[in-house]
């Protein structure tokens, strides 16, 4: 077993620990922030396959977390007040519909993001992704239907079949179930041709057209699928929280999906598992201790990107090894 | 006679006030090697932008294989079976010589949108790789990073690249650049027989080399081919000697 | 229609427009000179109207304000050019990205420590809070009139900087062959320190401006921030011309498109579902604007080559 699999393989364990430890130890809290990890750090493994493998730097993956957000917010207030969707589609609350909705929903925006964002590069490329999340903050801002500012609660957490979904260590486990759906995905995609393709792109963007590939398409494709994973992660966002609102959609949320990423290792498979341990217990225990813990994390930060490159995963495996 | 593998018809290309193409026509027939030469800023990496696909030309043609190819972009041109190595190595740094190749015999097959199955333990990749690492005499460094490879050895594995392509004809821009006299005289030999693989269309400085190799040599000076002929005829061609070779040649 | 009220709002854009593009050029340099990618200059401009404001209360002046904003956020800049941003230059722009969203943390955070979390107050010198008779009889704040003129001043004054003295010589050598003029032995480090501090005193002169106007809080540089990002992906990267334009296109689309467009819908849906629909399109017209400038030009309005 490499050290990289190794390493992985400890991360993700210790994260499972949170939650079995907080049950036997009676403090159910530590569940929910486990949850919360385990949620954010699905999100960061949808970025880090656009960023991660294919070097591409989408400064607004915030809109496809809070687009996933927004499809369970919406189709479980549409269910809970009997209203029928446009089209008459009815609201639904149940979890695997709106998983699939918030995939289908990500995807979509993304294609059309994505189709234009990619055919600039460099700077442009990141401020027009950011450009175009700020958008959809906007709207989701101004549009009166469904809380605007305020948000959108969910009432009831939504359900999953044969599972009680308003326990917390259920709910961790469909969390955590996910994420590592999200891992398998990611490992499966970075060893695959397609990846082979997506890498080379951010390597060598040329090679990669001299051998006979069009970065363009591939990259359109990873664009795509990154946005789909991180949208069912903003849909179980807003079932953790049992609210959404624009604040997921803004650009502080774009960033914090590339802290995670950064401050696990890019490119690495356990380095947004990492990233959002850290983070949240950070965000928790500094907080606790101070209201200006962003000050600290900032620093922090800092001193990651200036030093510490490779993030956690970097520091315990190593650099990358491509074979 | 046959048709010519690739043919360039009066191509020109102006940067604003300069001519870096001039009304170059020449052909590349089926298992000859045809020189590129010309003093510094003759325009020979222009022109073979143009037939790689990364410029386009203002006007005239190139046809590749029969077929005019001025709409199609570098990767369509690849895939026909054009295949380019570059003056200073272009390589995916981060893969292995093993992993460079196998890109291409991917893009080969033509299935880059496979998701789930690695690559590392599929057959059908490397081993046609490793058989073209063993060809340019890699086979031991396949495993190395490329960016970790000597500069000889990444020109070495730029054309283990274009071989795994299938390449139909060969573009082949200064491989000979930066290399020790052992390692120029076995590409030497290595081009000479690929030749009757594939046509090459060699830019080159090393002018053994190309007296060596080349069927046919084309002058290229101030983006005008200003002579085309075979070794002899260019070695005593006045113009020639006056614009590049100098007196001694 | 009341031309008067129409009048009011293209000025309204011009101002808006005119303080995007203190923002934006500070941007463009920064980016075309030294290639760099900087999320904290909403931090700068939030410096600005801090400084402007804590200075304007405690001397009772706000012209002493104001170069206090200039001052402070030159100094804020050069401060952070030296230990951060220098280290910046050759990395890629995630990590440009990251590290500049670090210090938007670090300079938000330490502000809130220093100033607390109410907004602070800064109010209109005397000598400008009167107002201007427009066409139509209304009247228009003289400030927002003097906001106007500054920043034709500073355009001008940028112009006059770029194409006749040695430093904007410097600059324009700069943006279009980095490594050669370090070659040349001009002071590259120097020059980008100076480079920075320039583009960070003009965020700071926009932050106390628009400060009098609105409040001093954490976080006021923000919003800002992102505009000016479409204004110079518009504009074209690297381009102050660019900049300008774009500056003024944006402030006058975006505060013409929130005053017209729910008045356009009102024409045939009921006025409450106009007022929300034309308010959710207004805060997206930009972009969208932006979407359509990059599909027919890419690289922006001004693109410069590099």
């Amino acid at each position: 077993m490499s050290r990289e699999t190794l390493v992985s393989l400890v991360i993700v364990l210790a994260l499972l620990a949170i939650p079995l430890w907080a049950t036997a130890a009676g403090e159910t809290f530590y569940i929910t922030l486990a949850t919360r990890m385990a949620i954010l750090a699905l999100a960061a493994v949808g970025l880090n396959i656009a960023l991660g493998l294919g070097g591409l730097v989408s400064f607004g993956h915030a809109a496809f977390f809070g687009i996933g957000g927004y499809a369970a917010g919406i189709l479980a207030s549409h269910a809970f007040n009997m209203e029928p969707l446009p089209f008459g589609l009815p609201g639904t609350n149940a979890m695997p519909v709106i998983w699939a909705v918030a995939i289908m929903a990500s995807g979509i925006v993304a294609l059309a993001i994505g189709a234009i964002s990619l055919r600039t590069a460099g700077v442009y490329f990141i401020m027009i992704t950011l450009a175009f999340a700020q958008m959809i903050f906007y709207f989701a801002i101004s549009w009166p239907a469904y809380g605007g500012e305020d948000g959108l609660s969910i009432f009831v957490r939504n359900r999953f079949p044969g599972l009680n979904t308003l326990n917390g260590l259920t709910f961790f486990f469909i969390s955590f179930g996910l994420l590592l759906a999200g891992l398998a995905l990611f490992a499966a995609l970075r060893d695959s041709r397609f990846g082979a393709a997506l890498q080379a792109a951010r390597q060598n963007e040329r090679r990669l057209a001299t051998v006979g590939i069009a970065p363009y398409r591939i990259r359109l494709a990873a664009f795509v699928v990154s946005a789909m994973v991180t949208g069912v992660a903003g849909a179980l966002f807003a079932d953790l929280n049992r609210f959404v609102s624009p604040s997921m959609l803004s650009w502080h949320m774009s960033g914090e999906l590339i802290v995670l990423i950064i401050l696990g290792g890019v490119g690495r498979l356990a380095g947004p598992v990492a990233g959002a341990m850290l983070y949240v217990a950070f965000e928790y225990f500094l907080g606790g201790i101070t209201e200006r813990w962003q000050f600290f994390l900032g620093l922090v930060l800092l001193a990651v990107v200036l030093f510490a490159r490779g993030g956690v995963v970097g520091l315990l495996a190593g650099k990358a090894r491509h074979g | 006679m046959a048709e010519p593998v690739l043919q360039l018809s009066n191509l020109v290309k102006t940067f604003g006030a300069l001519k870096a193409t001039d009304d170059v026509s020449l052909d590349l027939r089926q298992g000859e090697i045809h020189a590129l030469i010309g003093p510094n800023g003759a325009g020979k990496s222009t022109l073979i932008h143009q037939i790689a696909g990364s410029l386009r030309p203002d006007t005239g043609t190139i046809r590749f294989l029969g077929r005019d190819v001025g709409a199609l972009g570098v990767p369509e041109r690849a895939r026909m079976g054009l295949g380019r190595t570059f003056q200073i190595s272009s390589l995916t740094p981060e893969f292995s010589a093993l992993r460079n190749v196998m890109l291409a015999v991917q893009a080969r097959q033509g299935s880059s949108f496979r998701f789930f199955r690695p690559v590392m333990r599929d057959r059908s990749l490397t081993e046609p790789a490793m058989a073209m690492l063993e060809r340019v005499g890699l086979a031991d460094r396949a495993a190395i990073p490329a960016a970790e490879l000597s500069h000889g050895e990444r020109r070495q594995l730029e054309i283990a690249i274009a071989l795994a392509l299938g390449s139909k004809a060969f573009l082949l821009d200064e491989p000979m650049a930066g290399m020790d006299p052992e390692g120029s005289k076995t590409l030497t030999g290595f081009l000479d027989r690929l030749r009757a693989e594939a046509p090459i269309l060699l830019v080159e400085h090393d002018m053994d080399a190309v007296f060596a190799l080349a069927d046919r040599i084309s002058v290229l000076v101030y983006g005008r081919v200003i002579a085309t002929g075979t070794v002899a005829e260019i070695r005593a061609d006045a113009d020639v000697r006056r614009a590049y070779l100098g007196e001694e040649a | 229609m009341q031309t008067a009220l129409l009048i009011e709002q293209i000025l309204n854009g011009l101002q808006f427009g005119v303080m995007l593009f203190l923002m934006a050029a500070g941007l463009t340099l920064i980016f075309g000179v030294m290639g760099l990618i900087n999320l904290a200059h909403g931090s700068l401009y939030m410096v600005g109207a801090f400084a402007c404001a804590a200075v304007a209360a405690a001397t009772g002046s706000f012209w002493l304000g104001l170069v206090a904003s200039l001052a402070a956020a030159a100094a804020a800049g050069a401060l952070i050019e030296v230990t951060v941003i220098r280290r910046l230059y050759e990395r890629d722009h995630l990590d440009q990205v990251l590290a500049t969203f670090a210090l938007i943390l670090v300079f938000s955070e330490a502000t809130r420590w220093m100033f607390g979390s109410i907004p602070l107050y800064l109010n209109i010198p005397p000598l400008l809070s009167g107002t201007v008779p427009l066409p139509g009889g209304s009247a228009y704040p003289l400030y927002r009139v003097a906001i106007i003129g500054v920043g034709i001043a500073v355009a001008i004054g940028l112009h006059l900087l770029i194409t006749r003295t040695r430093l904007g010589m410097r600059i324009r050598a700069g943006e279009s062959d980095r490594e050669m003029i370090g070659a040349l032995g001009v002071d590259i480090r120097t020059l980008y320190t100076v480079v920075f501090a320039l583009g960070a005193a003009l965020a700071g002169l926009a932050g106390a401006m628009v400060g009098a106007l609105q409040s001093v809080q954490v976080g006021m540089g923000e919003p800002v921030l992102i505009l000016a990002f479409v204004v110079i992906v518009i504009g074209g990267i690297g381009s102050i011309h660019g900049a300008l334009v774009g500056a003024l296109l944006v402030g006058l689309i975006d505060t013409l498109g929130r005053f017209l467009l729910p008045a356009a819908l009102a024409a045939f849906m009921g006025p409450s579902a106009a007022a929300g629909i034309g308010a959710s399109l207004a805060s997206i017209l930009i972009y969208v604007f932006m979407a359509l400038v990059l599909a027919i030009r890419p690289r922006g309005l001004f693109a410069t080559a590099g």
